[in-house]
């Protein structure tokens, strides 16, 4: 039933395109990201948005794990403070991404790559301006490529792994 | 007359505690010892690498192995005992977690060995020899092992089949895994050996933690008077107990000191470091970010505290640069 | 139902999941290549049918999803489209009707958060594809959840009997419903009652408030509870029990007739007390009314004054004299519970305590009073039955009115209290006709916002009234000349004119702020609602919902909430039991199911969780040490999950497992 012909010589980006996950709050900056599809305004397309229904529910293990797997950064948006849904969930959210911020500093993660950002549901230019500027900022850092670094770092166990086990076809087999 | 099971027991980067507390089984080694035939055990029998490559695959029913894998020597030996062992159990915080040895993940390799061999107070080394892997001498070639770039846990070198936590795992859990063990009674695989709930569950100051903690400040231990009855988060001390498996029935809130967290975190954690850090800042007071700053500067080393144990095991498993 | 396993077969044990792309007409398929999704996603683990059609919300888009999941056998369902704010709801629907549970189903934005807003067809077609698999990621996580419903008690408490709590009470019990008025002090009416005239018409207060209160008092639907107050709050929407305490009046209400012939009888000859209701200014006997249109007509006994009470050697003609034999000497508080499946509050403000402001001496010199005192003095009931006189019964020949009191101020409250300018252009109006006085307005601006305030505002101007812009920085007595002996004298800078001027004057009145009520914490704390920064009620959202609250069934109307005049305060209390008749009409209420719940056996009884919600919705059991969470109050945002430092917190919809697989999902190349 698909009517629409592949377009594929485009345009093809040249050089890196940061992936960047966002964790968007359902009632505030979610609806600003609706809201500005809505207007049809145009913004960079590297953000995954990931919705939650509160930015509160953002656990600092879901930024963390979104590095490991490949993000060059992580954006989570939430209410203004004072206007959050539920009261008082984008408080916690400040609280703990504060300390989550300080530790991805001490880990090595640049300053830009990962952001909190305020957005209310009339916000959706903001959205379109956070998203860009993140983007270009995420870009000009380069690619983060936690799971190549881990491939990389892993290399040097692989010789052992390869004598030690490679005399029995069974435990080669197992160590992998 | 069977045999009796093989177990082996070895030491990767550690402390040596993890075997005191084999020790510290006190009669009830007797009784391990009776029931076992120990095949290796470099801090207290003489058997040699050699003896265990002679072994069958497969021979040794189970191996202990403590501490952290650094070196190209401790993952060879894991390695092997992996071949030669039915069963491993990652024994102890070092091994599960990467342990104390796994904070060096916060520094590069070259910049841990500058500072060892080259920049440390009293050092003297005018020529800046470093260990080499490889030399020869009067004829004869000699080895050292390798220093790798990262502290690993054992799970991130070779497959497990429990875990066995803390630093060091208590006499109690540890009896109890080797009576499992000696009975067949065992988990399913993957299993860490310890109850699956967080340590306030068997904390005597439960009861006086009040249900509205709000932190207004973190302090360190040395900065209050510790009241030995009260929860220790309530007297503004960073304990990560909420954060840390049970299972030491909280040894060191009864000595009057909070819990540094390595039990590791229960089965429904992936990160410890990060989920205590959900948790505990959740609840203080300040609203905006300059008072919440002065709060978080409480804690002047996030990583040394919240990833005592666990570094090898934090999602981004080393400082990246 | 048929052989699953041959079909599981296809997707290696996974469950069978179906998914759908929409073209939106050119909306979508104009930006992304839906065919080349369509093929991504079908090669995807898992999925049994993949397709792409032009509308799916149509009927014919529904339609093929109910015969696919019936056909196919279909465990779950993802539909890329618009945005889930759109369309959710129709897809659940569309699941349940094919009988699939609603909640194994996913949506994925392609359309606002994609095809709207990017410009590269690769790169838009690339993220499609990206958020699609994330979505087939999470829903393998997804378990069935039903919606719980809970009927709705049809009675309606309303805390507060002034204005507010009267017209939200009249309307609602109109309207068929039995309403329950709790009103602290032992009449309604509340600030109301005490003034004298109503600005910008100048009627008369109790003229057109007393009607409403008879009313109150008359209806066969309201249960009129005066002198008592909610002493406990249980429950939830539609289901609150509410302990409310009756305090003794020590006079019998039902058998009262208000003829007030034990006051004349009282042993006290003449009223000695400090009466409450005129501010201090007036004195009432021990056994007294609080003013004569109290509702319910029924006097009260106060025993810090009542000489039986303090000595037990009384006479009592106040109960010789009375042929209903009402009096009761032995009467204790009560406790009443009730059940009501709304709860107003309407619990207005308090009076800004002028003392707070050494500066303009309330409190020090006797010639200073506060707006609400005035406005017992001009009153024609009140304590000098309307003579605008001074404490020591002279006339004032000049009156200072000072605007902002406790109000727009950097050291005590920062809001404008919103009343103040148009009730001190009143008194201004009233005194000057009471009293011939000169009276002198020192303001900041003059806010007159409302209907006919402006003319209002203009007509004063005519009258003779002065206006200084200035903050007064003083009311002193210390007397710089002749022309000032023995009045008070308040400094100010004219900003207008330019220079700092001592205007002697005989009467300082403070245009007083409206804060919150002294109790608005504990209040605020017992109904389970928040207070805004000010300490007043917190609505839900200033513009779209000023009366409701964070909890759902519990609604507030009036000065309790912010301050605000008469007029606003009656559209305020009408919004209200607008709100209530809503709840109450649907007969029960549909709880959205992405609630969190404590695994219990996980709970190592930390309490981290136990202070962080707003709604209460977590509580600690004693008994087996663990927390607790009640589904019914819990608003599914999922702050305790993350909090939870075990992992030992659900959230339906947004576990853990679920959040983690769209991560992967969205990443995974």
């Amino acid at each position: 039933m698909s009517q629409h012909q592949s377009q594929k010589a485009q345009s093809a980006p040249a050089g890196f395109e940061p992936r960047i996950v966002a964790f968007f709050c359902n009632w505030c900056t979610y609806t600003a990201a609706d809201l500005a599809g809505v207007s049809r305004l145009k913004y960079a397309p590297n953000v995954r948005v990931i919705r939650v229904m509160c930015s509160g529910r953002v656990d600092p293990q879901f930024v963390l794990d979104a590095f490991a797997r490949g993000a060059d950064g992580v954006l989570l948006g939430g209410c203004h403070p004072g206007d959050c849904h539920y009261a008082e969930g984008n408080y916690k959210t400040l609280r703990r991404m504060r300390m989550l911020g300080r530790m991805l500093r001490d880990m090595g993660v640049a300053d830009g790559r990962f952001r909190l950002e305020w957005i209310s549901g009339a916000e959706g230019d903001k959205v379109k301006a956070v998203v860009n500027d993140m983007t270009a900022k995420v870009r000009a850092l380069g690619p983060l490529d936690l799971p190549g670094k881990f491939r990389e770092w892993d290399q040097e166990t692989a010789e052992l792994e390869r004598q030690v086990h490679s005399q029995d076809p069974k435990e080669v087999a197992r160590a992998r | 007359m069977p045999d009796k099971p093989k177990v082996a027991f070895y030491w990767c980067a550690s402390c040596g505690g993890c075997e005191e507390a084999v020790v510290d089984l006190a009669e009830d080694i007797l009784k391990v010892v009776e029931a076992v035939d120990i095949v290796m055990w470099p801090v207290a029998m003489d058997f040699k690498k050699s003896d265990v490559e002679a072994r069958p695959d497969g021979s040794i029913a189970a191996s202990f192995i403590n501490g952290a894998v650094r070196t190209s020597e401790q993952e060879e030996m894991a390695r092997l005992l992996r071949r030669k062992s039915q069963i491993v159990v990652s024994f102890g915080a070092c091994a599960n977690l990467g342990g104390i040895p796994a904070l060096a993940n916060q520094f590069q390799k070259e910049d841990i060995l500058k500072y060892v061999y080259e920049d440390c107070p009293g050092v003297q080394n005018p020529d800046k020899t470093r260990p080499q892997t490889e030399t020869r001498h009067e004829g004869r070639a000699l080895s050292l092992p390798e220093f790798r770039g990262m502290v690993r846990s054992l799970d991130q070198v070779i497959e497990v089949e429990y875990y066995l936590p803390g630093c060091p795992p208590t006499p109690k859990i540890i009896m109890a895994a080797v009576v499992a063990l000696l009975t067949g009674k065992l988990p399913p695989k993957g299993t860490v050996l310890s109850p699956d709930v967080a340590l306030c569950e068997e904390c005597p100051r439960k009861d006086s933690k009040p249900a509205d903690l709000a932190l207004a400040e973190f302090k360190r231990p040395h900065q209050v008077l510790i009241d030995p009855e009260k929860c220790l988060l309530a007297q503004s001390l960073v304990c990560m107990g909420p954060a840390t498996r049970a299972g030491c029935e909280a040894l060191c809130p009864k000595g009057n000191m909070p819990c540094t967290g390595c039990f590791g975190p229960t089965s429904r954690v992936k990160d410890q470091g990060a989920k205590f850090v959900s948790s505990v800042f959740s609840n203080i007071v300040p609203k905006d970010e300059a008072g919440i700053d002065a709060v978080l500067d409480g804690i002047p080393d996030p990583i040394g505290t919240f990833y005592r144990y666990g570094l090898s095991k934090c999602l981004l498993r080393r400082k990246l640069n | 139902m048929t052989d699953i396993k041959e079909r599981r077969n296809d997707t290696d044990g996974l469950p069978r999941i179906g998914f759908y792309i929409c073209h939106c007409g050119t909306n979508i398929a104009g930006m992304i290549d839906v065919a080349e999704v369509r093929e991504y996603v079908a090669a995807l683990p898992g999925v049994a049918v993949s397709r792409d059609y032009k509308y799916m919300c149509s009927d014919p888009g529904q339609e093929l999803i109910g015969a696919d999941i019936k056909e196919h056998k279909l465990e779950r369902l993802v539909v890329a489209a618009c945005s889930p704010n759109l369309h959710e709801e129709t897809f659940r629907k569309a699941a349940a009707r094919a009988g699939l549970n609603p909640f194994y189903f996913q949506m994925v934005n392609i359309r606002e958060h994609v095809s709207w807003v990017h410009e590269d067809k690769i790169s838009a077609t690339e993220k499609a594809k990206d958020l699609a698999r994330a979505a087939v990621y999470r829903v393998r996580f997804h378990k069935p959840l039903d919606k719980q419903s809970v009927p709705v008690d049809p009675n309606v408490l309303v805390v507060g009997g002034g204005i507010a709590g009267i017209h939200a009470a009249l309307t609602l019990a109109n309207a068929g419903k039995k309403v329950t008025l709790v009103e602290r002090e032992a009449t309604i009416g509340g600030h109301m009652a005490m003034f004298d005239k109503t600005f910008p018409t100048l009627d008369c207060a109790a003229c057109i408030l007393t009607p409403k209160m008879s009313a109150v008092k008359s209806h066969p639907n309201i249960t009129l509870w005066t002198y008592s107050e909610v002493a406990k709050v249980d429950g939830y929407v539609g289901n609150y029990k509410v302990t409310v305490k009756r305090k003794p009046r020590y006079v019998k209400e039902d058998l009262c007739v208000g003829c007030m012939e034990c006051i004349e009888a009282c042993v006290f000859k003449e009223p000695k007390f400090a009466d409450w209701f005129n501010q201090g200014l007036g004195k009432r006997k021990p056994v007294y009314i609080d003013f004569p249109q109290a509702t319910p007509k029924v006097v009260l006994i106060d025993p810090e004054t009542c000489i039986q009470f303090k000595t037990g050697k009384c006479k009592k003609s106040c109960a010789e004299v009375c042929d209903r034999k009402a009096f009761d000497f032995n009467q204790k508080e009560e406790f009443k519970d009730i059940r009501v499946g709304a709860i107003i509050l309407a619990t207005g403000f308090k009076v800004y305590d002028a003392k707070r402001d050494p500066h303009y001496g309330y409190g020090r010199y006797p010639g200073v009073y506060t707006a609400l005192e005035i406005e017992r003095l001009v009153n024609a009931s009140g304590p000098t039955s309307g003579e605008v006189v001074l404490r020591d019964g002279r006339r004032p020949r000049a009156v200072g009115i000072i605007h902002c009191v406790g109000s727009r101020d950097e050291k005590t409250n920062k809001w404008c209290s919103r009343v103040c300018c148009m009730y001190s252009l009143k008194l201004a109006h009233l005194i000057k006709e009471h009293s011939g006085a000169e009276v002198y307005n020192f303001y900041i601006d003059v806010r007159a916002p409302g209907k006919a305030y402006e003319e209002f505002y203009d007509k004063l101007l005519s009258e003779g009234v002065h206006f200084i812009r200035g903050r007064v920085a003083e009311v002193t007595d210390w007397n710089m000349t002749p022309e000032e002996e023995g009045r008070l004298v308040l400094r100010v800078e004219d900003t207008l004119a330019g220079f700092v001027r001592r205007i002697p004057v005989d009467m300082v009145v403070l245009a007083t702020g409206l804060e919150p009520r002294a109790d608005a914490q504990e209040v605020r704390r017992l109904f389970n609602i928040g207070c805004g920064n000010e300490g007043f009620f917190q609505e839900r959202h200033p513009k779209l919902a000023p009366v409701n609250t964070f909890t759902d069934g519990i609604f507030i109307a009036g000065a309790c909430q912010a301050p605000k005049d008469i007029p606003d305060t009656v559209a305020q209390a009408g919004a209200a039991a607008a709100e209530a008749l809503a709840l109450i009409d649907a007969g029960h209420v549909e709880l959205e199911p992405n609630t969190a719940h404590v695994v219990e056996e996980e709970c190592c009884g930390c309490k981290s969780c136990v202070p962080l919600c707003p709604y209460s919705a977590i509580t600690f059991d004693e008994a087996k040490k663990k927390a607790v969470i009640n589904e019914v109050l819990c608003k599914g945002c999922g702050v305790c999950v993350a909090a939870c430092p075990s992992g030992s917190i659900r959230q339906n919809l947004f576990e853990d497992a679920e959040i983690f697989s769209e991560i992967e999902g969205v990443l995974a190349k």
